[in-house]
């Protein structure tokens, strides 16, 4: 942002005026959701994938709060998807079946998990950070699996949901209900991070990403910081989770295998991390790739593991900012040079 | 002018069905399967089991013809399963769904197809409560019950054992599987004086421990249920490795633990253990021994059929009957079951049928022992038990004796 030529005061007051704008709505982020809608009346033969990939960007863009802004790797982020889902698939098999509560539910009890397993946690970092979280996502899924009278076990639960706001059901076929609904959750959620990226907490997040040391001489305590970002993480991660099930209308202990923990991590470093609109562009080509790669070869031979493979060694060789971090590129490419603009 | 309405509407009717009939109809039909991942192998035998009867029967439809369009279930748990199914009914129209190699496969799709009434022949999913869960399913394939059940008999009446232990893959299908062999077990007189879970069914645990736990009971039998697969042939060598059989305590269980594709990997530690099944590829029926030709023949001399590539080929036939009972019409829910509930035919694995009341298979259990033959593992049957149904319906036990939809 500095430029050499600029006074002190001007470098300032051009810093400042970075800081101002970023958060501020490009007219370009509107895109994603013209997107959205486009799909829901053109692919509704696809809704329930569309629905499920709306779903996987928030659950992504989860991680994202922690992997890409606050540094912190998990590989086990699946422990509060797979909580925010039981709890939901559970109270709706005990005559709970609203799904809005079920939401705040699944939320409240991720948060909880988060503040818990991100106390104690949060104390290592690294490797032994990676390993922990994934043993606490592992370890759910066998008691998820054990306690079968409760969960339904490996088999799952299949429940029903009431209808949201007692006015709209949840359709079981054709789930253009579903996906407004998971729509309109996905904006929330995003309008959330969004906000909390660029409070001066999520700059903060990004400082100790950076540079762990010095924001704690600084003065930031930074534990207290990766547990409350954690915890937040956790509660939109249950919140995905939720979503999963309800408009599934089963839950099965996969959505706690860690597994899915790797997955949703491979779909954000294909979108980009640290970059919200990442996760975005990330989970709709992991999905995609996944379900649709033998049916745009023409070929009833598995080739979907292959193309992502494929996609994935391409983009961290040639594009280590991700999917998303090419397109920036191309946009600064135009941009860049009519302007003038460094950033 | 009332008087000649309903005639006049009949001969319309009459009139538009032959019309119908006299042109070739595609009828397309979606398969779900894991066609990739851990459990890609099961997928490929349902499939080639499915794909085989409709190259041999490719006249019995006159001039309509069958698209099966394969969609990969990937894991087992619902949600691709459920998006295949949910982008076949609305998107590729077809009439009927097929294939469903996990329960949870199975039991995700159910809400869906009660809802566009699309009916099901599952293929393969052996939770015994499934088919109570859509008045638009049929299963062709088994419940844990059948075999489980006949299993505890003939080891306390025919095999001496007073007391057993169980062994089990902590999962539905391997809960129901040891519960019934407790209850038939019991009923002639035996006790179980240990059932141990086994690790989950998704990864191979070590065996050691679980089946070390079992020789320190000093059993007179060991009965073990783990998923159909690599599970397998980790169970008959570590059962060897911990010379288990010297010790006394013979191995029994469901065929899941002789696979046929897996059975000649096992080498001399499958040797002498005795299971209970609906189907070995060494039945010595003529409609088998067809069935097996035809298998090599198509897919090569090492290949060989196992009891998921039956039930790929039966659920075709009841595929079949349905289409042939639609008559060149649309292959309605209503028409499908009407049908296969009650549906009778003579499969490679002996005669079976459909129970209209609760739409499970009916079919014969044959207990057989492996043995070693001229350097090859081949299953002896000793003894046939005919047209047996889930014993857990009959019994009504937990969700078997409910309605679920």
């Amino acid at each position: 942002m500095t430029s050499s030529t600029g006074t002190p005061t001007g470098s300032l007051a051009r810093s400042v005026q970075f800081l101002q704008r970023r958060h501020r709505f490009h007219w370009a982020e509107i895109i994603p959701w013209i997107l959205a809608i486009a799909v829901f009346y053109l692919l509704p033969g696809y809704r329930l994938l569309a629905t499920q990939i709306l779903v996987m960007i928030l659950f992504a863009l989860s991680l994202d709060l922690i992997v890409g802004y606050a540094g912190i790797i998990s590989l086990g982020h699946t422990a509060f998807f797979g909580t925010g889902a039981y709890i939901t698939a559970l109270m709706a098999s005990n005559d709970i079946p609203d799904p809005i509560l079920g939401l705040i539910a699944a939320a409240a009890g991720a948060a909880v998990l988060g503040l818990v397993s991100g106390w104690v946690l949060l104390r290592t970092t690294g490797l032994t950070l990676l390993v922990l979280t994934m043993a606490v996502t592992i370890m759910l899924q066998e008691l998820a699996n054990d306690f079968d009278e409760i969960t339904g076990g490996f088999d799952g639960i299949n429940f029903t949901n009431s209808e949201i706001l007692g006015l709209i059901e949840l359709d079981q076929l054709w789930y253009s209900s579903s996906y407004i609904y998971v729509l309109v959750v996905l904006f929330f959620g995003f309008l959330t991070i969004r906000t909390i990226v660029y409070a001066p907490f999520g700059r903060m997040l990004i400082g100790i990403r950076e540079n762990t040391q010095r924001m704690s001489a600084i003065g930031t305590p930074v534990h207290q910081r990766q547990v409350s970002v954690y915890i937040i993480s956790a509660a939109i991660a249950g919140i995905a989770g939720a979503l999963w099930v309800q408009v599934q209308g089963n839950v099965t202990t996969e959505v706690y295998t860690f597994e899915l923990s790797g997955e949703v991590l491979i779909m954000l470093i294909l979108g980009g991390t640290g970059r919200l609109y990442g996760a975005f562009l990330g989970a709709t080509v992991y999905k995609i790739l996944e379900s649709t790669t033998e049916q745009v070869l023409g070929t009833d031979e598995p080739y979907w593991q292959f193309a992502i493979g494929i996609v994935l060694i391409l983009t961290v060789l040639f594009a280590r900012r991700g999917l998303f971090g090419i397109f920036e590129d191309i946009v600064k490419k135009f941009k860049g040079a009519s302007k003038g603009e460094v950033q | 002018m009332k008087k000649y309405l309903i005639p006049a509407i009949s001969a319309a009717g009459i009139l538009a069905l032959s019309g119908v009939q006299a042109d070739a109809r595609e009828y397309k039909i979606g398969f779900i399967g894991p066609m990739s991942g851990g459990a890609a192998q099961l997928g490929q035998q349902m499939e080639r089991g499915a794909k085989l009867y409709m190259k041999l029967h490719k006249g019995e439809l006159g001039s309509h013809t069958v698209k099966m369009i394969v969609r990969d279930s990937k894991r087992p748990g619902g949600p691709i399963a459920k998006a295949a199914a949910q982008e076949l009914i609305t998107r590729e129209n077809v009439e009927l769904i097929t294939g469903l190699i996990f329960s949870p496969n199975a039991m995700s799709v159910a809400p869906l197809i009660n809802k566009s009434k699309t009916p099901v022949v599952i293929m393969n999913a052996g939770t015994a409560f499934i088919p109570n869960m859509s008045p638009h399913m049929v299963r062709v394939s088994f419940t844990m019950w059948q075999a489980g059940y006949i299993m505890g008999q003939h080891a306390a009446n025919k095999m001496g054992c007073k007391t057993a232990v169980s062994g089990y893959s902590n999962y539905p299908p391997g809960k129901d599987s040891i519960a019934a062999f407790r209850k038939g077990f019991v009923a002639s007189g035996g006790k179980v004086i240990d059932e141990i879970p086994m690790g989950g069914p998704a990864k191979v645990p070590d065996m050691t421990p679980f089946f070390q736990r079992a020789k320190s009971k000093n059993a007179d039998c060991m009965y073990v249920f783990v998923p159909a697969g690599n599970h397998a042939a980790a169970v008959a060598k570590t059962y060897q490795a911990l010379a288990m059989r010297k010790a006394g305590t013979k191995l029994v269980g469901p065929g899941d633990i002789t696979q046929d594709t897996q059975l000649q990997g096992m080498g001399s530690a499958a040797d002498g253990v005795v299971t209970a099944h609906h189907y070995n590829m060494f039945l010595k029926s003529a409609e088998n021994q067809a069935f097996v030709k035809a298998w090599q023949a198509e897919y090569g001399a090492n290949s060989v059929p196992d009891f998921v590539g039956v039930g790929g080929y039966d659920g075709m036939a009841a595929v079949y009957a349905a289409i042939k009972g639609a008559n060149g019409g649309k292959l309605t829910a209503a028409g499908a079951m009407k049908v296969l509930r009650g549906w009778k035919y003579n499969s490679p694995r002996g005669p079976i049928s459909i129970d209209a009341e609760t739409g499970d298979i009916v079919q014969n259990v044959y207990i057989s022992v492996v043995r070693q033959k001229g350097g090859k593992l081949v299953q002896e049957i000793q003894q046939k038990f005919e047209a047996v149904k889930d014993k857990c319906k009959e019994l009504k036990l937990g969700k078997c004796g409910k309605k679920l939809y």
